[in-house]
């Protein structure tokens, strides 16, 4: 594990993204790009695997499902059943049309949420946390590509620099 | 340029000539006479023993206003007697409906396609949007259909202002008047808006703003290719925004015209919107199968698979609003529980069960657990699986609009039907692979086109 970090600072999302195609060609490998919002296919540039969110998401909307149909059913049929405009209340199904509207919504908001939530803990995020990035240039205007050195200094240093680098620095981490 | 095969066009030749056939023996084997009905009614009475069916049948079919006779006889056997003659003359009109009714569903459903993939290349144009440019021509394609199919629609409902055919039963002598054995109150007071004179007048307004737009649109689109100035794009951007203002107006007004209108008595102020979903969704789901077909011919080269990604998202979405509304339409009408009301969706469950729940797993469960996936969005054969489903499906629900007020319980997906939806094929093909060779698949004058052709999601 090397100690040393070269960081190449960028000011266009698209001269990033060519940066990136470029270092992956010459068989570098990128540890982590920061960037001020999402910047489209920047994902597949640098080769990570694709997001399993999607799962995620449809687990959490099957399970929002599952609480929401409990949930009626708890309330309106077995706890407290009530007459309400002469529609049935015996069972669940014969009321379900009324429900839709709770199994949609619970179903929504526990994919929305968890979702939320799975993302920040993936992301190691949560409050209190101090930020993480290196520079706090990248929280507004700039773009910032980490790649770890491995006796390579000069060799990456003046590749970064061909690839429209605004600003490169070498970190020595402790 | 596209060539239109000659393959093609033979097999567009053959589905109209087998449509016309079916068309003609559904016309063919409908009863000539009350007389035809009662004996049919007579075997089949002794085949079953039983007089219950009848009396049954009788009584569900209550609403309707061409029927309302009651004997004020005391004599029961009488009684009974003039119900089966009643019974009898009902069944002979719905048989007599039947063949009308098989050219009207597959008729309207073809021009409600037809209709919608024109807004949507108008929204397109409005929103300026960049990833559609080119699937521009397609859509000009299918639109060519507009014409004829709108023609036949026109003459359709004018034959049946002219009483040849007898499915609007508002349109029937007598109702709007007091004297009339015919009267009905709640037609008369409806009578005006549901005057046969406004109504033809509103549906020639409504066919005739479509084509012209939809002519000087595409004239606009031509005009653009040799052109290096805006002058076109910015005309063709000015005439979509004023098509859609009085597209949102009369796509609503034609619902209630042509199909809501069908059931007199009920009305539901979701309609329109209702009959928008379900031809928006058929819409995108033909851009999309017309798309795979010329790539699979090796037409349209720089449609990439992040197109067919964005057609199957809106056959996604548009299909999770259909149901929406689908559903929305009949909660209130079920948690609300008026009489007036809730004949609409009695019917239908009794009579139509199968199509009325079987569009669910068709338009709602099917396409949602087959497109979710991302990357099944981008393979042609899943849109294509998903679309045949989501069309057949959007179909039965166009079927399930009109057939319960026509035919009532004496409907079949037989001859007549398929013979109505293969002519209407048959003459989608021909007029939109037509329209297609007339011009290159590229619309190349577009300021937009880089944008689409390089659009990658």
């Amino acid at each position: 594990m090397s100690n040393k970090v070269i960081h190449a600072l960028y000011n266009d999302d698209d001269i990033l993204m060519d940066a990136v195609k470029t270092v992956k060609a010459a068989d570098h490998h990128i540890d982590e790009v920061f960037t001020p919002f999402p910047v489209h296919g920047l994902d597949k540039a640098m080769g990570l695997a694709p997001t399993k969110i999607a799962i995620t998401a449809f687990l959490y909307g099957i399970t929002g499902l599952s609480f929401a149909i409990w949930m009626t059913n708890y309330m309106m049929i077995e706890d407290w059943p009530q007459d309400i405009g002469g529609k049935p209340n015996f069972s669940w199904f014969t009321n379900m049309p009324a429900f839709v509207p709770i199994l949609f919504e619970l179903t929504i908001f526990f994919a929305a949420h968890l979702m939320v939530i799975t993302f920040y803990m993936r992301s190691r995020i949560w409050p209190f946390k101090s930020a993480e990035n290196p520079d706090v240039r990248t929280t507004d205007d700039h773009f910032l590509m980490e790649i770890s050195i491995h006796d390579n200094e000069k060799e990456l240093k003046s590749l970064l620099k061909e690839t429209g680098a605004v600003e490169i620095k070498v970190i020595e981490n402790k | 340029m596209y060539q239109f095969s000659g393959k093609l066009k033979k097999l567009a030749l053959a589905l109209m000539a087998l449509g016309i056939i079916g068309i003609a023996i559904g016309f063919i084997s409908s009863p000539s006479s009350i007389d035809e009905v009662k004996e049919e009614l007579h075997n089949a009475h002794n085949a079953h023993g039983s007089h219950d069916a009848h009396t049954a049948v009788v009584t569900n079919h209550g609403e309707e206003a061409h029927h309302e006779k009651s004997s004020h006889s005391s004599d029961k056997t009488h009684v009974e007697e003039s119900a089966y003659d009643t019974h009898a003359e009902h069944l002979y009109h719905q048989q007599k409906n039947r063949p009308w009714s098989a050219i009207y569903v597959a008729l309207f459903f073809f021009v409600g396609i037809t209709l919608l993939v024109l807004a949507f290349n108008a929204i397109q144009r409005v929103a300026q949007a960049g990833w559609s440019i080119v699937l521009f021509r397609v859509m000009e394609g299918i639109t060519g259909n507009l014409l004829p199919v709108t023609i036949l629609l026109l003459v359709f409902l004018l034959l049946g202002s002219a009483h040849v055919h007898h499915l609007f039963v508002w349109m029937e002598p007598g109702t709007v008047d007091p004297l009339s054995d015919n009267y009905d109150a709640i037609i008369a007071g409806k009578s005006w808006w549901l005057n046969v004179p406004g109504w033809s007048i509103r549906a020639i307004v409504y066919v005739a703003g479509w084509n012209v737009y939809r002519h000087l649109s595409r004239k606009a689109s031509l005009a653009e290719d040799n052109e290096t100035n805006l002058v076109s794009y910015k005309k063709n951007f000015k005439m979509s925004v004023a098509f859609l203002a009085f597209f949102l107006f009369t796509e609503s007004m034609m619902s209630w015209d042509w199909i809501m209108s069908l059931d007199p008595h009920w009305f539901s102020t979701l309609f329109g919107w209702y009959v928008l979903a379900t031809f928006m969704v058929s819409a995108v789901t033909v851009i999309a199968m017309v798309t795979v077909y010329l790539q699979s011919k090796g037409y349209l080269e720089f449609v990439n698979d992040s197109h067919i990604h964005d057609l199957a998202k809106f056959m996604f979405g548009f299909s999770i609003f259909w149901t929406y509304l689908w559903f929305s339409q009949f909660m209130l009408i079920w948690y609300a529980d008026m009489p007036e009301e809730t004949t609409y969706f009695v019917q239908r469950f009794e009579e139509y069960k199968l199509p009325f729940l079987g569009m669910i797993p068709m338009n709602f469960v099917f396409p949602i657990l087959l497109l979710i996936n991302s990357d099944y969005k981008r393979i042609p054969h899943f849109v294509i699986g998903a679309g045949v489903v989501v069309l057949l499906g959007h179909y039965l629900d166009v079927f399930v609009m009109i057939m319960p007020a026509t035919v009532g319980g004496e409907w079949f997906i037989g001859v007549p039907e398929i013979g109505a939806v293969l002519f209407f094929i048959g003459l989608f093909i021909y007029t939109t692979f037509t329209t297609l060779a007339k011009a290159p698949l590229l619309a190349k004058g577009n300021p937009f086109l880089h944008e689409s052709e390089t659009f990658h999601y």
